[in-house]
């Protein structure tokens, strides 16, 4: 195919300026949006994307150069530039770099894919958000916004050591919210998440939501939060729903785990990690009941993957198992320098920036109870659900996240609804607190994960389901 | 290669051959190079360069509105993003919004430009991420240096065009000591301006000085935020509270007229001051802009749409994808409280012979000269709102905070969590004493860049400690 004529060539432009390795990345991506407001289309969106992105290693020195130009000749140059930049970046050289050694993958790869969604007319589309944002609007939400994002991308992968790989990953997914001006301050409902629900699928994910269904539900909600009694202030038993349950992951265990943070690359920006190295395979992360992995192969899910984006091949394995800490999400070059012996997490977003480690899919294992199960089971205590803010420090230690929504549980039951409920911890004491779990697993799709500099966007994945903590600070309040 | 101008052109051409004479249109295109060197563990690890060409089109066809961009400029390429957009349009319900283009208007054209910013290569960058780590007297640095140049055009069916062009350069680092990191933030359209070596001194007093940090209790605090922090004030200011599509939909604390600030505080957006394009995503001039003035409220930022919707004029704030984001003013800047002496200076970030301790630079030494007992804050970091409307929001700090009792930094402190509305932290009163000198920081390859001197402020409210 032409893609892998036009990156074969820009590796080897860069072999011959002096690279020891290189690899490129042909990608062709087209993305399409749609938000609606109060009953009418908002915008409408169709972006093309396409370009080469090359890596080179010059002695220990990586160079990254990216063009939108697919012809062999600007190829040639993109290999080139890279490996001027490398050579550049060895005037301050670290530590020899080598890559954990894997076998050259040949394949392809692509995400299932039921309805093409790009397929859908947009008219159909149309009517969806149009239908469920009137509904909402006409259920007592001041301002109803709903969303739907596709991201079609083919790309080609080849390596200086023998990779030749192409992939094509479809990724869907839509929401609603519903906001009510409040005195001095907005109450907002989502469904089914605060950013919707995504995932490495079609069309058909949008349709299962039924968003319409629950347009009226969530302007209710909105409304009924404005005259809601606050969320006590105070130290209590918290039950978080699987939405949050989601983003509490990413947040507090996934970025932890990244070994490019914890080996200090990312010191800078996103921070760095309060976990050692030294501490891998020992350290109690959180309960027995906590059981995290790292799984790019879950079928639909919006870290799913055939290859990351230097060619090793998707597969499971442990990041947490029974409350130890057992794994980290890792490339080839940070691998190498850790020790380790597993890369597979390394991606990049578009042809213009560079592979770096990423999530894929990091999520809890289902546990043994339901979520009615945990609030019969609990005396005293908040039900918390929908985030609504999120903040961590740059260790991915200390946290303070927001919720749409709050219920009292008083005896085992749910009793008022609560408005503005925050909490707040300290990561490792707060997993170890989680003494119930549910089995009512769901994969959620985080599409706004930054990290880099420059700034990338990663599309990550979280199966979560409700769960119980003790002892937890709710109310935090300005 | 084509000019952008020429590429505009050729797509308003297409448009016309696609849609026929009633459509409207408006193009912009850009080509930009972009660099990065990114440093940690004192070495280059992360080395990238592209170079892009972006076409973003908008199309009102039958009263319906749809938009496209795409990377693809070959004919072919340009043919498909109008058919798409053509097709896309027929689809869209109709735009009883729509506020039409932006008329034939002079437009300096221009932009803040330094060719030897435009010609820097990684070497250039190289040799300075080499300084900062040198004068970091052998402490771990981390951070990156960045240029780029940007050639942006504008078109549309209306005979409106406009072009122009801009060079950006940016340092940003740490220096880390004993689990205590320091920080140097700078950004100019002039890679000239950026000195490494003081950059990295700057960071590594501060990293020293932070060692071995004590934990204080939560609570409400005086404090003085330095520029760095004071630019994370200017941003969630300008996306959640002067963002015309916020205020028309009343989630924005903005209320022009009333007196929401106290009278110290004056707000300038300025994009023309900065390293960016001269005009916006739907061709309008930018100038600057008094978004507070004396403390009252005196407008919100406006695209034609959300101008439209309030009755107003476009401030010239229209933003790629602004119908979903809505126009930000993203070149704001707190006045300071003299008018200062000229462009950003790189003497604006002292170095250590000029100002002893972990203070940012003379500037806010004066301010902090000023504190009977409290904290001086050098970063704030992931903050996060948690309601639009009151503009509360929580977030942590970052990179040094130290405990300052009669005028002097006695002890370094451990991070602290809070939780505090932004306009009332500038409410009338709150704020005890504003710097002579805003510092220039941007986020990388975003076209915000915020001006912002330091800032004394009456109380800040702390509600956690490193302990939770």
């Amino acid at each position: 195919m032409a893609e892998f004529d036009v990156a074969t060539a820009a590796v080897q432009a860069a072999l011959d300026a002096g690279a020891g390795y290189a690899d490129a990345r042909v990608m062709h991506r087209r993305y399409e949006s749609m938000a609606a407001r109060n009953g009418e289309i908002e915008s409408v969106s169709q972006d093309e994307s396409a370009g080469i992105g090359v890596r080179a290693l010059v002695g220990s020195g990586w160079g990254f150069y990216a063009v939108p130009d697919l012809s062999e000749s600007a190829a040639r140059v993109a290999g080139e530039r890279a490996a001027r930049i490398a050579a550049a970046s060895g005037r301050l050289a670290g530590p020899g770099s080598t890559l954990l050694p894997v076998p050259a993958s040949s394949g392809s790869w692509s995400s299932p894919c039921a309805v093409d969604p790009l397929s859908v007319p947009l008219s159909d589309k149309g009517d969806l958000l149009v239908r469920a944002t009137g509904t909402s609007r006409e259920h007592g939400a001041d301002l109803a916004e709903g969303l739907y994002q596709i991201w079609d991308t083919r790309k080609w992968f080849v390596s200086s050591q023998g990779h030749r790989i192409d992939q094509h990953i479809r990724e869907s997914g839509a929401g609603i919210s519903a906001t009510v001006l409040g005195d001095g301050e907005t109450q907002r409902r989502s469904y089914p998440s605060h950013r919707g629900q995504y995932g490495t699928q079609g069309w058909e994910l949008v349709d299962s939501l039924d968003l319409t269904a629950h347009a009226a539900r969530i302007a209710e909600e909105a409304r009924e939060l404005v005259t809601a009694p606050l969320c006590p202030a105070g130290e209590t038993t918290l039950i978080l729903g699987g939405e949050q349950m989601a983003l509490q992951i990413h947040e507090s265990v996934g970025h932890a785990i990244e070994l490019d943070r914890i080996l200090g690359w990312e010191a800078a920006f996103a921070g760095t990690s309060w976990l050692d190295l030294d501490q891998l395979g020992g350290l109690r992360y959180g309960s027995e009941l906590m059981n995290v992995t790292i799984d790019p192969t879950i079928p639909g899910a919006l870290g799913s993957f055939g290859f990351d984006d230097e060619g090793t091949p998707a597969a499971k394995r442990d990041a947490v198992r029974e409350g130890r800490w057992v794994g980290t999400l890792a490339g080839r070059d940070s691998a190498a320098v850790a020790g380790l012996d597993h890369a597979g997490s390394v991606r990049a977003d578009g042809w213009a920036r560079l592979p770096m480690v990423r999530m894929t899919n990091v999520g809890l294992e289902p546990g043994p109870h339901t979520l009615d199960e945990i609030i019969a089971a609990t005396d005293d205590g908040v039900l918390m659900d929908t985030n609504r803010s999120w903040s961590i420090d740059d260790k991915r230690l200390n946290f303070q996240f927001g919720c749409e929504i709050g219920w009292e549980v008083r005896n085992g039951r749910r009793g008022r609804m609560l408005r503005n409920p925050t909490y707040t911890g300290i990561g490792p004491q707060f997993w170890r607190s989680m003494d119930m779990l549910s089995s009512e697993t769901v994969a959620w799709g985080t599409p706004n994960c930054g990290k880099g500099q420059p700034g990338q966007i990663g599309h990550t994945g979280h199966p979560a389901a409700p769960a119980r903590f003790r002892n937890v600070r709710v109310g935090v309040r300005g | 290669m084509a000019s952008p101008l020429d590429l505009a052109g050729r797509v308003v051409d297409v448009v016309r051959q696609v849609a026929g004479p009633g459509a409207e249109a408006e193009v912009g295109t850009e080509y930009a190079e972009l660099a990065l060197t990114r440093f940690a563990n004192s070495f280059i690890h992360q080395n990238m360069a592209d170079a892009l060409t972006t076409i973003r089109l908008r199309l009102h066809l039958d009263g319906r509105t749809a938009t496209g961009s795409s990377t693809v400029v070959s004919a072919d390429g340009v043919r498909d993003l109008v058919e798409r957009t053509v097709a896309a349009v027929r689809h869209c319900p109709p735009d009883p919004g729509w506020p039409g283009l932006t008329p034939p208007t002079a437009v300096a054209e221009g932009g803040n430009w330094d060719e030897e910013t435009a010609a820097a290569g990684p070497e250039q960058r190289a040799e300075r991420v080499r300084e900062f780590v040198e004068t970091a007297g052998g402490l771990e640095a981390a951070g990156y240096c960045r240029t780029g140049q940007r050639h942006g055009a504008f078109a549309n069916t209306a005979g409106h065009s406009v072009t122009g062009r801009s060079t950006e350069a940016a340092m940003d680092g740490i220096a880390r000591c004993g689990g205590a990191d320091g920080v140097a933030r700078l950004g100019s359209f002039r890679l000239a301006d950026l000195f490494g070596n003081v950059l990295g001194a700057r960071a590594s007093v501060k990293a020293r000085a932070g060692v071995a940090p004590v934990e204080l209790p939560p609570g409400r605090y005086e404090v003085v935020l330095e520029p760095t922090a004071v630019a994370d004030l200017l941003q969630n200011l300008a996306t959640y509270g002067f963002n015309g599509k916020a205020y028309n939909e009343q989630r924005s604390f903005a209320v022009p007229g009333e007196q929401q600030f106290d009278r110290s505080v004056t707000l300038v957006d300025d994009a023309l001051a900065r390293p960016v394009l001269p005009f916006d995503a739907e061709g309008a001039r930018r100038a600057p802009v008094r978004l507070v003035e004396h403390g009252v409220t005196r407008t919100v930022a406006h695209d034609r749409r959300t101008a439209a919707e309030a009755g107003t004029s476009s401030t010239g704030h229209a933003v790629p994808g602004g119908a979903a984001v809505g126009p930000v003013p993203l070149h704001l800047g707190l006045a300071p409280t003299t008018a200062p002496s000229g462009a950003t200076r790189p003497g604006e970030i002292s170095g250590p012979a000029e100002v002893s301790g972990p203070v940012v630079d003379a500037d806010a030494a004066a301010l902090v000269a000023q504190l009977r007992r409290g904290l001086l804050v050098t970063d704030l970091w992931y903050t996060r709102v948690l309601d639009p409307r009151s503009l509360v929001v929580t977030g942590l700090t970052r990179n040094g905070v130290w405990l300052v009792e009669d005028g002097e930094v006695t002890t370094a402190v451990q991070n602290f969590r809070f939780t505090q509305s932004y306009p009332q932290a500038l409410a009338p009163g709150a704020v005890l004493g504003i710097g002579r000198h805003p510092v220039v920081q941007s986020h990388t390859f975003s076209n915000a860049w915020w001006s912002a001197p330091p800032l004394r402020l009456a109380s800040w409210n702390f509600t956690g400690g490193a302990s939770g």
